[in-house]
């Protein structure tokens, strides 16, 4: 995820402790230049807005990133409960507030809630290979829409394969990467999670594991070969 | 917490899972199960359940009755039959496997699953990792009620290739279930008997496929019965006609190179796979009360029906014990070696472990192999089975538990709990069986005597 814009520079504490807390990465702006300059590659994910210090300063900045060419969203306005009449005929500039003093859970919940229904923020990475999606957030993998009921190796195997396709790895490398640790199985575990991952790909997609003969195993189509 | 467990954790809350059943299995390989709702799950992968083990067969003890059973996160895996998948259902449920430790966080002596672990472990010590795939047989039967005689359900014959008839749909529909498990079946067909079916389960590490065979017998019988059939894996459920073995294949392997390989030596086959046959066949008889169990498995071993009665070997002579298969030229790989005692009513655990330690003894004793019995046993005669020095299989429970008692090597497989344990309950069916006056002998005595 990339970070929120958080105004002032320096956010109260109460602020930046739930940012922290719940795993949003953040960085501070003073000014309406700083939100460009410092703009990271993908954009802001959002803004959270301290007013309380500088009131004007804080809505000149609201109304800079809603004049955008794509205006920023989501904006939560945090304010102290004397600068709620401020908000009149600004009700376009901001998604939400939250008033100072801050409650923790509170403010979680409103950015949790935000980020969810505009669909930014902490979202779970994916990890995507023709009719194959790994979901790596909640664990869950599906092929060509219908979900795959994995044990937690045939996942991690999969995942290993599917994050580098095309790349062809040993039985032994395949071993000491994916389980990492003593088994009962021997080198030859990793043939019959591979039969059994393919039996749970079903025919369809069984080809998306190519055994690479006297070598070892494949992910996906490698570049053509006579 | 590790990702195992987490990932076990995520995925029952992702996929709405409402029950978990903990599956393990008493000493006699009947399984048992605890479900739990996910609420309790994260303290059960933590801690493990507790719960009375004195109401279990072989986990009673004098004094603590309390038992753990912990999780084996790995082996998590969603029931196809509840809630999706090919064969419909209610609400998602999944299973775990669990292993059976004392209150103390150590293994508990009685659980079969650490049984094998322990075995497989002086495997690994050895330098070896042991590979099996069993040849599951059993029987459908018509009436979904078992306490009716058994009537079966096609009459079919081996390998035959039957139109749409419900044993063979039932069949099909249990190895498409064993897939979406990701459980691969090497092939199923059609056996000898009328109703009786085979499903072969494609090699994999012996623990796992203990956990396996246990899973597919309870998928057969579960899919059966919800067409009102019912599945049995009887060793002999019907006199004159083939009973159901587990025939199973086995391999050890040294990392990635099969240990019965020698291309050098003529055969193929390594010194470490003839010490390891040799191990086999002398501790055979010692073994077979593990192998085959019941009063009825000894029905099965008996002369005409292709199963094993006679101690010895061979590359392609299904009357032996145990089997060399031939291998295809450039297939040096798969080499293997087929037992062909057990059947499917055993506790798979257990069989393979003290059918891995027999073979194990032979490599670290350096036992001579004998030589390979090349005509058909079931032909010979008692004088000249005895003039070839080839003994006989124990022809009774009774027989075979007289040959384990006298066992270090079951005695040190098992420990002391399991072996015991089993000895007691094993006796007590004996027993019961020997006082019992059967239909044959009022059919034969009553109107003479």
């Amino acid at each position: 995820m990339e970070p929120l814009l958080c105004f002032p520079a320096v956010p109260p504490t109460a602020v930046t402790s739930v940012l922290e807390r719940e795993g949003y990465p953040w960085k501070g702006v003073d000014r309406a230049e700083g939100a460009d300059v410092d703009e990271p590659e993908d954009g802001w994910s959002g803004a959270v807005i301290c007013t309380s210090a500088d009131p004007a300063g804080a809505f000149a900045l609201c109304r800079h990133l809603r004049a955008r060419e794509v205006p920023l969203a989501p904006i939560v306005v945090v304010l102290p409960t004397g600068q709620l009449a401020d908000l009149e005929l600004r009700e376009d500039l901001f998604d939400d507030l939250c008033i100072e003093p801050v409650n923790p859970d509170e403010l979680a919940a409103r950015l949790a809630h935000l980020f969810w229904r505009t669909g930014r923020g902490l979202r779970p990475d994916l990890l995507e290979h023709g009719p194959l999606v790994l979901n790596l957030e909640t664990y869950q993998a599906a092929v060509a829409g219908k979900v795959l009921d994995l044990t937690y190796m045939e996942y991690e195997l999969l995942r290993f394969l599917a994050a580098r396709p095309g790349k062809v790895f040993t039985r032994e490398t395949l071993l000491s990467r994916v389980w990492g640790y003593e088994y009962y199985g021997g080198a030859r575990t990793v043939d019959v999670h591979i039969r059994r991952l393919r039996a749970k790909l079903g025919e369809e997609h069984a080809h998306l594991i190519q055994t690479v003969r006297s070598v070892g195993y494949r992910f996906g189509q490698t570049a053509w070969t006579p | 917490m590790r990702s195992q467990e987490e990932y076990v954790l995520r995925t029952v809350e992702e996929r709405g899972i409402r029950f978990v059943q903990l599956w393990f299995t008493d000493v006699l390989g009947t399984p048992k199960a605890i479900s739990i709702t996910p609420a309790e799950l994260e303290n059960a992968l933590d801690e493990g359940m507790t719960f009375d083990g004195s109401a279990i067969d072989g986990f009673s003890r004098v004094q603590e009755s309390d038992v753990l059973a912990r999780p084996d996160a790995n082996t998590f895996q969603l029931l196809p039959w509840h809630g999706h998948g090919s064969a419909g259902g209610d609400v998602p449920v999944a299973r775990v496997f669990c292993d059976i430790l004392d209150l103390d966080g150590s293994p508990f002596q009685g659980c079969p699953r650490h049984v094998l672990k322990r075995t497989l472990g002086q495997a690994r010590e050895a330098g070896f990792t042991f590979y099996a795939a069993p040849e599951l047989e059993y029987f459908y039967f018509a009436d979904g009620d078992p306490s009716h005689p058994p009537t079966a359900l096609d009459s079919g014959s081996y390998f035959e290739l039957t139109g749409a008839d419900q044993s063979s749909d039932l069949r099909q529909q249990t190895v498409l279930t064993l897939e979406e498990m990701g459980i691969p079946v090497e092939h199923a067909q059609h056996e000898d008997a009328p109703s009786q079916h085979e499903i072969d389960l494609r090699y994999t590490d012996a623990l796992t496929m203990a956990d396996t065979v246990m899973t597919a017998r309870l998928v057969v019988k579960e899919l059966a019965r919800r067409q009102g059939v019912f599945a049995s894996f009887m060793p002999k459920p019907l006199a004159g006609v083939q009973g159901s073995g587990m025939h199973t294949h086995m391999s050890l392997f040294s990392g990635e190179h099969n240990a019965f390989v020698d291309a050098d030596r003529p055969g193929g086959l390594s010194v470490v796979a003839e010490q390891f046959i040799a191990g086999l066949l002398h501790h055979a008889g010692e073994i077979t009360a593990i192998t085959n169990q019941w009063v009825n498995s000894y029905k099965r071993l008996v002369s005409g029906y292709e199963a094993p009665i006679h101690v010895s070997w061979a590359h392609n002579n299904r009357s032996a014990l145990v089997r060399v298969p031939v291998i295809k030229e450039g297939k040096a790989e798969s080499t293997r070696v087929e037992y062909r005692a057990p059947d499917s009513a055993c506790n798979p655990y257990l069989a393979f472990a003290v059918i891995l330690a027999a073979g194990l003894r032979g490599i670290e004793q350096e036992y001579e192999l004998a030589p390979e019995a090349d005509a058909n046993l079931f032909a010979l005669s008692v004088q000249d089975l005895s003039a070839k020095g080839i003994v006989h299989l124990p022809g009774s429970l009774h027989e075979a538990l007289g040959a384990m008692e006298s066992s270090e090597l079951l005695a040190d497989t098992l420990g002391d709990h399991v072996f015991e344990w089993f000895l007691r309950n094993k006796r007590a069916e004996w027993a019961a069986y020997k006082s019992h006056v059967t239909q044959f002998e009022l059919d034969q005595y009553l109107p003479l005597l």
